[in-house]
């Protein structure tokens, strides 16, 4: 009986559910002192002085803290250091912090916030990204020279020649909004001055080790100096890297200068205020094709508004810039991406990674292209997209796993009925007040990091004299359920029960540098060092205890907590085994390291293997349109992935039904409204995200093909299945009412009284 | 002033009265399984019953609820930890991933629950509108409140409303 696959078991959900999980703002420490940041009303503008003598005689506030206190360095950032711990030149968007008040209390802290005062030279704000591109507009970072944050291209074939070829050029321009995490529980750090000298870091944050290194950079202390411990977090989606870290070294500071613990509680305006969004897109999109429903030629340019800082937007539109055709196979590709400065709010990770924005608009083109040229949008994406053994747009030959392409399409057209349904959409056209629509989208996503970045994990198996095991892997709990989906390989691999695995309180002491929880790459790599590291462990039983089992090492086996002889002739209680070790000066420790197998990338020509495996995706969706209020009503979703192997059944399906919930608000409702670069809905009741009667029944139908390359099987499912829906429901909304919708968030008016002129061919 | 909280009785000086209801809850009594993440009743992590009733208490006072019976998440289970049928349906069905809005949720879905215990999902559906959920899409908690509703019928599931033995 394997504990893998199949159970929604989590080593947390009972502390989750009776409420004795310990979130940061839990806590408890003798002598706490809270503390609260100080913004400025301003958008752009050249900082002069930062007044905070009257904060700082308010009742109960020991220090106000300014860029000038940073003992280490004041900027800091994963790509670029442009991220600044407090302003410290200019104010670049209206959510920096130029200063931090600690006081006795939360309550005095916030208070006295509202003494410090900002002497400032206004600048002229740029706030459209196209405007930030053009000579002459303001500089954001004077000193990068302009306000290009980075640029990518993908050169293939010959795209002239495409043109010439195709039957018909399509050209359309799309838009999608700056949209909101809208994790529940706000950004809090405690920070705790430890009597050896190390600072301890509890914070609500996705990366321990990114925290670590922001934290060290900031108090000018090495990496050994700082230890952040991994806490409950209350969601992430992404959205718990740069400036989560930069309130944990904002709050360390506080401590190391106070010698208390300090603690920085976010409110929810400070936290939509501060915090990186999802990246607002602009894209024009050209496609050739032939009359046969082949695809001649892609002509692209994607506009990506980073906001004030660069945070992670390279690797953002890198993959945007890869993924820029969806999953078809296009031998003519000229990509031109740029992702730009203005003075807007931060955009960085989100769930998807640069994905959503172009998927919304490839989804769409296939189906205008399908339309164009008399066939259904089904069978164009049949002629079109890729199967094994093909090549990818920037060259990669897709041959190391299954593509599992036509497997999700089929069972999505399946499950849903969807060409019966699709007869029956309104087309514009209804004889009540509702018109129906089905749509459906679908997509290929490069696994983890890919050629962005150094993709390595560790994991550590510290099994007790007792035979209890320890558990500690390089991936962060982000309330996904990594540290269960890590006990359920390790007890696979091991042939023990889960009971005798405990995850232990993570630390960045207590296991190497991994990374960070990003890229959908948790369960892959982290399965994958956990696998390495049990196979290690195993090894090293085996050579212990093969004398007892009168069999060679490598015949032992492990299965139902003993280890077995050759053909299970002889066999020992797992606890045994481990006692065996350490009275025999064996110690039974693994760590095992999974590297990620070999990527590559030309920046010139956008060509190389960008990830080293890809998963495949396919939704579609019923709805709804109101015609006399243009209201939209779900009815139903379905959704099937190809996630490599499922570790833990219950929890897989938890992240098809959230990114797929996720999806919705980025479809229908969700956008992060400014007026002159001050961001206008900074709560939950004006920042709209889904709630339960705003989703219909979802279905998740999981598809398994084990990856080769991953030693756990397991490949990725957070961010596929947000990925997809904001444009299947775009091509529903077509269906639904005849016509298109190029921009996000899709907003209906009544719908249109009378059938679009053009007969639908479906 | 007299406080019922999760079946004790607790005596608070006059001036607590005045003091944030959930703060008071989370600092001075410990528990924190009503969570700060609005401050303006928008999304319901901060919800408690009172009488029965939820009641989203970020925005409220310890005098608002002196005399009433107050239930919080650490009311649910058993004294000797057992899980209430509905916390054991959340972790079953794979309805808790973060787990910030959970206690806020559980205690929504119970009272609900109390009342109707034969609900359709749409009640469902509507009972917990408004606690907001960033990660489940709420699929799996209307799963678990559909599978713990059978517990409330017949016989009242009532929450046992005590400090778990070992808290």
């Amino acid at each position: 009986m394997t504990a893998a696959g199949t159970t929604g078991w989590r080593n947390d959900a009972y502390a989750k559910v009776t409420g004795r999980v310990k979130f940061t703002d839990d806590l408890k420490f003798a002598r706490l002192l809270h503390a609260a940041p100080v913004y400025s009303d301003l958008v752009h503008a050249r900082i002069i002085r930062v007044a905070t003598a009257d904060a700082e005689r308010a009742p109960g506030v020991l220090r106000v803290l300014t860029a000038r206190d940073v003992p280490g360095s004041n900027r800091v950032g994963q790509i670029h250091s442009d991220y600044r711990i407090f302003a410290d030149d200019k104010i670049r968007h209206n959510g920096d912090v130029v200063a931090m008040v600690i006081a006795e209390t939360r309550d005095l802290a916030i208070g006295a916030a509202a003494l410090v005062a900002v002497e400032s030279e206004p600048l002229a704000a740029v706030l459209d990204p196209e405007e930030a591109l053009l000579p002459g507009a303001a500089l954001v970072h004077e000193s990068h020279g302009s306000n290009v944050v980075n640029t990518h291209r993908i050169r293939r074939g010959n795209v002239a020649e495409g043109f010439r070829q195709a039957d018909f050029v399509l050209e359309e321009k799309f838009r999608t909004q700056c949209v909101e995490h809208a994790y529940m529980e706000p950004e809090v750090a405690v920070c705790v001055p430890r009597s050896d000298g190390v600072m301890e870091v509890y914070g609500s944050m996705q990366h321990p080790f990114s925290t670590r290194r922001f934290v060290s950079a900031c108090l000018g202390v090495p990496l050994s100096g700082v230890e952040v411990v991994g806490t409950p977090m209350g969601g992430g989606f992404g959205g718990k890297d740069d400036t989560a870290a930069i309130v944990c070294a904002r709050t360390a500071l506080a401590a190391k200068i106070l010698g208390r613990p300090v603690k920085t509680m976010y409110r929810r305006d400070w936290s939509i205020r501060e915090s990186y969004k999802r990246h607002p897109y602009r894209v024009t999109y050209r496609m050739g094709v032939k009359r046969d429903g082949r695809i001649t030629a892609v002509e692209c340019r994607i506009l990506a508004d980073g906001g004030a800082y660069c945070s992670v937007t390279p690797w953002v539109t890198w993959r945007s810039t890869v993924q820029c055709c969806g999953p078809y196979v296009v031998e003519n590709v000229h990509c031109d991406t740029l992702g730009v400065y203005t003075n807007n709010a931060v955009a960085g990770a989100m769930r998807g990674f640069g994905s959503p924005q172009m998927n919304f608009v490839v989804e769409q083109m296939v189906e205008i292209a399908a339309r164009r040229v008399g066939i259904s949008g089904v069978e164009f994406r049949r002629r079109n997209m890729v199967r094994q053994g093909s090549v990818t747009i920037t060259g990669q030959k897709l041959d190391t796993h299954k593509v599992a392409m036509g497997e999700v399409l089929d069972a999505v057209l399946r499950e849903t009925g969807y060409e019966a349904k699709l007869a029956k959409c309104s087309l514009g056209r209804s004889a009540g007040d509702e018109l129906y629509g089905i749509g459906l989208a679908m997509s290929y996503r490069g696994v983890s990091l890919g050629a962005e970045g150094v993709d390595v994990c560790a994991a550590v198996i510290n099994v007790q004299p007792d035979g209890s095991i320890l558990l500690e892997v390089g991936v962060h709990e982000n309330g996904q359920g990594a540290e269960s989906a890590m006990a359920l390989i390790a007890a696979q691999e091991l042939g023990v029960s889960l009971g005798r695995i405990r995850y232990r309180r993570a630390s960045t002491s207590g296991v190497p540098d991994s990374g960070t929880t990003v890229a959908s790459r948790g369960t892959i790599m982290g399965g994958g060092a956990v696998t390495l590291a049990a196979r290690e462990l195993k090894q090293k039983i085996a050579e212990a205890v093969c004398g007892q089992l009168q069999c060679p090492a490598r015949s032992v086996r492990f299965a139902d907590d003993a280890v077995l002889g050759r053909a299970g002739r002889r066999r020992m209680a797992f606890g045994d085994a481990i006692r065996l070790m350490f009275q025999t000066q064996r110690l039974p420790y693994a760590c095992g390291v999974f590297k990620a197998p070999r990527v590559s990338w030309d920046e010139h020509t956008g060509q190389g293997d960008a990830y080293f495996t890809w998963v495949y995706g396919c939704q579609a969706v019923e709805l709804t349109v109101k015609r006399k209020t243009g209201k939209v009503r779900l009815l139903s979703a379905v959704a099937a992935h190809d996630v490599g192997r499922a570790v833990n059944r219950e929890m897989v399906r938890g992240q098809f039904f959230g990114g797929m919930a996720m999806a919705t608000g980025y479809a229908l409702h969700e956008e992060v409204r400014s007026r002159d670069g001050r961001i206008t809905n900074l709560n939950l009741n004006s920042y709209r995200i889904p709630r339960a009667m705003d989703l219909p029944e979802m279905t998740a139908i999981i598809v398994e093909n084990p990856d080769p390359q991953s030693p756990s099987g397991a490949k990725a499912v957070g961010e596929p299945t947000n990925e997809i829906l904001a444009p299947a429901i775009a091509n529903a909304v077509f269906h639904a009412t005849g016509k298109r919708e190029f921009a996000l968030p899709i907003r209906l008016s009544a719908a249109p009284d009378e059938a679009p002129e053009e007969e639908c061919r479906l | 002033m007299k406080l019922h909280v999760n079946g004790r009785d607790i005596e608070v000086a006059d001036a607590v009265g005045e003091r944030r209801l959930i703060e008071f809850l989370r600092e001075d009594l410990d528990l924190t399984g009503a969570k700060n993440a609005c401050d303006i009743g928008a999304c319901g992590a901060c919800t408690i019953l009172v009488d029965d009733e939820p009641l989203k208490i970020c925005i409220k006072r310890v005098k608002d609820v002196a005399g009433h019976r107050v239930l919080t998440v650490e009311g649910m289970a058993a004294p000797d930890g057992t899980l209430h049928p509905l916390q054991r349906a959340f972790v079953e069905r794979g309805a808790v991933q973060c787990g910030f809005c959970t206690p806020g949720m559980i205690l929504v879905a119970h009272a609900f629950l109390l009342k109707n215990p034969r609900p359709t999902r749409d009640q469902i559906r509507r009972a917990i509108n408004g606690n907001l959920c960033r990660c489940t899409g709420y699929q799996q908690i209307v799963d678990a409140i559909e599978e713990a509703a059978a517990h409330y019928r017949g016989a009242q599931a009532p929450a046992h409303q005590a400090e778990p033995a070992h808290a």
